[in-house]
């Protein structure tokens, strides 16, 4: 991350030196007092204030943080609500580790495929961060190389996704109701799932198109590989709410 | 300095040529602000339209047929939905967040503009399918504005089918276009501000709008999930909030939801939602106050942190609506503790107004009028909201129409007042012509006057117990004769109001063309949306130069000043000193 930081600095300052007019046209105007002369919450609030840019990050990035926080909010509701009628309904919740078990050979393994599903998501998380390292090292091919391969653990994901859906609902899950007891576990089951692996299949679409910019050089031209990095911070929150509902839908 | 680089870039901004890209496609945030700004206002006259017909029945129960009960409910759900969501979030946040945002931040336009522009189009479309609503079979929602389940779905109530649905799905339409423009706005506010312009010298109309916006991002969220869980209960049969009940005779068709999870869905959106329709305004009104007093805002700092304040604590006060809900009554006590909490910056965002009118040389005009008339009726909403902080004073009250008075002045006249002051007050530099003054003090005062006429005996109603949301009463003897009259008053009043608001319509109109030419800074206002090279300000807002602040937003009546105003980009000079964050110390 930090590696990326630095780079992106450098990226943004050379997009500088193209402008007319130069760094000497936006000194600061302000009399503010410099930053570090002030301690405490006054000192944190000057930093904040300064004029222009709140945060030193390019818009598009800003934005994306914002609305990643959104979208927290978005999961946290669904999370909550999900634990709300888990609770307080008054059938047995059927057992996940049961439920999510595959027979193999003649075993029967809980919650295999979910482990496996988490595995590649998080394996995609780790191409990601690699291709946008290789974005601001302007590496072409191996970008849009890493990009397609995240992109492809996320196409498997959402494929062994429909494969779990396929195989519950021939169990007889629905969203109104299962064999094993509370009704609402179908319900939330696919809600969330549904809700995460819809976040998934966009970022798959997301990744593919701009894996297809970095190919024909789009970010060359425009001088920077921004939109990798803001790409790559969707695609990691996808992941990292995964990593909740698997703690809180699988593992409960 | 990464950061300076993009503000200034001109070659993001491509002069529209045709017609339609400048006026209907347009990715202008002046003209994408006016379109907001005239649908939600057609759609608020809609919702204005329904309030007129409920009061006709109320006020006289036997003298019109055309009103049946089940279209009395589906015309209070609308009328309380449009009102909150379609006409004044739309308008605070689409329509000023837009329009004044880039101008008082001296930017060229908002960070993404062409999502901005796609902003607009999918609330239009949410409005189009909410207005779907009242052709479909069984028409629209007859709920209440608060969708509470399970009646929202189920039989008896009016369009609990196909209504409900429209509704929802309406709502999830309008949340999408309310996040790409918001996150817009936010990003605009944080990253693309004017040379010298901090955070700390941000009109405080921009600090409003820009925490409402914030709390709009982190609040839709839970209606949208609610909205979610709810179409799935109605539409593919699952049991998120409808327990085991039979229904009309009819055997249980659900098992084991809780309602109650969505009452705290729905207002964990709910009461920020006051917050995105109030700051706003409490902003707009600090900047009409401090410029038509010609005077600084008293406390400018503890008004940002106000705001800051009542932004945060908005999201831990939601369940003083459920008092009467059945939840475990400890969590009354928590959450009265911290609605009275929240009472304590506000309180001190209406001592500083008061202290900024204080020895101000008070120009009568009729912004300020709406002003002066908005903290009235706020400090009245907000007395009452009070009362029903508490929760054993709430108890009895609750679903009276103490509380129908109570929200009324506090989210429905507050801000429409300063909405219209800030119409009289930006127009002319919108439209370059000057709104009539005389048919604005006579809208001001009639309006003024007819809400009072209309509000305060509904306090007087809802303690003798007269219920909310009835559409006749029997067999309601506790209530005096009398109540029928008080009734029948307040419908005249309600009319009246109505039909001033023609007043005011075609005051807009008449004076596009016949008003008098503004010129550029007509109230001799400091803030940088006065001080474009052209008025109304062209693409682009400020020519080819981006301005340069180098002061705080009310530098009014500086001694030794050769103006009583001195606008935010005048460079500092002997007498004039800049950096000026603070009022002085005196
Ligand atoms: C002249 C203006 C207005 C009149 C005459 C009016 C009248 C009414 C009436 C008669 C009701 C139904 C009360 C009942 O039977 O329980 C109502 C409900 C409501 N109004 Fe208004 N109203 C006006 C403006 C507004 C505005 C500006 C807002 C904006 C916040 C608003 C928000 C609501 C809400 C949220 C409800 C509750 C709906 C429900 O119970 O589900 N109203 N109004
Ligand atoms: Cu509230």
């Amino acid at each position: 991350m930090s590696e990326n930081a630095l780079t992106n600095k450098g990226e943004s300052s050379s997009a500088l030196g193209s402008l007319p007019g130069g760094a000497a046209e936006h000194a600061p105007t302000t009399t503010r007092e410099p930053a570090s002369t002030l301690e405490g919450l006054s000192g944190v609030v000057s930093d904040w204030a300064s004029d222009k840019q709140a945060f030193r990050v390019p818009w598009g990035k800003a934005m994306m943080w914002i609305f990643l926080l959104s979208d927290t909010f978005i999961f946290t509701c669904f999370l909550t609500s999900y634990m709300n009628v888990r609770i307080s309904t008054t059938v047995p919740w059927p057992n996940p580790s049961e439920v999510f078990a595959l027979n193999i050979g003649n075993q029967r393994i809980p919650l295999i495929l979910i482990a496996i599903m988490t595995m590649v998501l998080i394996t995609s998380s780790g191409t990601m961060a690699m291709a946008v390292n290789f974005g601001y090292a302007r590496h072409r091919a191996k970008t849009t190389a890493l990009m397609l391969m995240t992109a492809g653990f996320g196409a498997t994901f959402v494929g062994m996704q429909a494969f779990e859906w396929t195989k519950l609902i021939t169990e007889g899950v629905r969203p109104w109701g299962n064999p094993w007891g509370a009704v609402q576990f179908g319900s939330s089951f696919f809600m969330i799932t549904g809700f995460h692996g819809l976040h998934v299949s966009a970022g798959v679409i997301y990744l593919a198109v701009v894996a297809r910019r970095v190919w024909t050089g789009f970010y060359d031209r425009k001088g920077s590989y921004e939109t990798v990095e803001i790409t790559g911070l969707y695609w990691h929150f996808v992941d990292l709410v995964w990593v909740f509902i698997f703690a809180f839908f699988y593992l409960w | 300095m990464a950061y300076v680089a993009i503000a200034d870039r001109d070659h993001v901004l491509h002069d529209p040529e045709t017609f339609i890209r400048k006026y209907i496609w347009s990715q202008d945030h002046k003209v994408i602000a006016i379109q907001y700004s005239v649908t939600a206002i057609a759609i608020g006259l809609v919702a204005l339209g329904m309030s007129v017909l409920m009061r006709l029945q109320l006020g006289f129960p036997h003298a019109f047929s055309l009103i049946a009960p089940n279209n009395y409910y589906q015309f209070i759900t609308m009328h309380g939905m449009i009102m909150v969501i379609y006409l004044l979030t739309a308008l605070f946040l689409g329509g000023f967040g837009n329009y004044l945002i880039p101008l008082m931040c001296g930017a060229r336009d908002m960070v993404f503009p062409y999502m901005n522009m796609l902003s607009y189009w999918v609330y239009l479309l949410a409005v189009l399918v909410l207005v779907a609503g009242f052709f479909i079979p069984g028409g629209p929602t007859g709920a209440g504005w608060t969708l509470y389940p399970p009646q929202s779905v189920l039989p008896g109530t009016p369009g609990s089918s196909w209504g409900i649905i429209f509704m929802l799905v309406s709502l999830g339409i309008f949340i999408v276009a309310f996040t790409m423009g918001g996150l817009n706005y936010v990003t605009t506010v944080l990253q693309a501000r004017c040379r010298g312009m901090t955070l700390m010298r941000m009109p405080l109309s921009v600090w409003g709008i820009f925490m409402a916006t914030v709390l709009g991002l982190l609040a839709f969220p839970a209606l949208l999930v609610g909205a979610v869980m709810m179409t799935l209960d109605s539409l593919l049969g699952t049991s998120f909030f409808l327990p085991a009940v039979v229904s009309m005779g009819q055997p249980p068709t659900h098992s084991g939801g809780s309602p109650l999870l969505f009452q705290h869905l729905f207002w964990f959106f709910g009461h920020p939602e006051v917050y995105i329709v109030a700051l706003p305004a409490f902003g707009i009104v600090s900047d009409l106050l401090s410029t038509h007093a010609r005077r600084h805002i008293f406390g400018y700092r503890m008004m940002v942190w106000a705001i800051l304040a009542i932004g945060c604590l908005s999201f831990v006060v939601w369940a003083h609506h459920m008092y009467v809900s059945g939840m475990n009554p400890y969590f009354g006590f928590f959450f009265a503790t911290t609605t009275l909490i929240i009472a304590v910056p506000t309180a001190i965002k209406v001592y500083n107004w008061v202290l900024t009118l204080w020895r101000g040389d008070i120009h009568l005009t009729v912004p300020m009028l709406f002003a002066i008339g908005f903290i009235f009726t706020f400090v009245n909403g907000g007395l009452t909201g009070l009362f029903l902080g508490n929760v054993t004073v709430d108890v009895p009250l609750s679903a009276t129409y103490f509380v129908v008075a109570h929200f009324h002045m506090v989210m429905g006249v507050s801000p429409i007042l300063v909405v219209f002051g800030a119409i009289y007050h930006w127009y002319p530099k919108i439209t370059g012509r000057m709104l009539n003054d005389t048919l604005g003090r006579i809208h001001f005062w009639l309006t003024f006057l007819g809400t009072y006429a209309i509000y305060l005996p509904m306090h007087y109603l809802g303690i003798l117990g007269v219920p909310r949301r009835y559409y006749a009463f029997g067999g309601t003897e506790f209530l005096p004769e009398s109540v029928q009259s008080v009734n029948a008053a307040i419908t005249i009043s309600a009319l009246f109001v109505a039909a001033v608001q023609l007043v005011f319509l075609f005051n807009l109109i008449w004076s596009l063309s016949k008003g008098k030419p503004a010129g550029g800074n007509p109230w001799r206002a400091t803030t940088l949306e006065w001080q474009t090279p052209d008025t109304p300000p062209k693409h682009g807002n400020w020519g080819p130069k981006l301005p340069v602040v180098h002061r705080w937003a009310y530098d009014y009546s500086v001694p030794g000043a050769k103006e009583d105003f001195i606008p935010q980009n005048q460079p500092p000079d002997a007498l004039t000193p800049a950096g000026r964050e603070q009022e002085p110390a005196s």
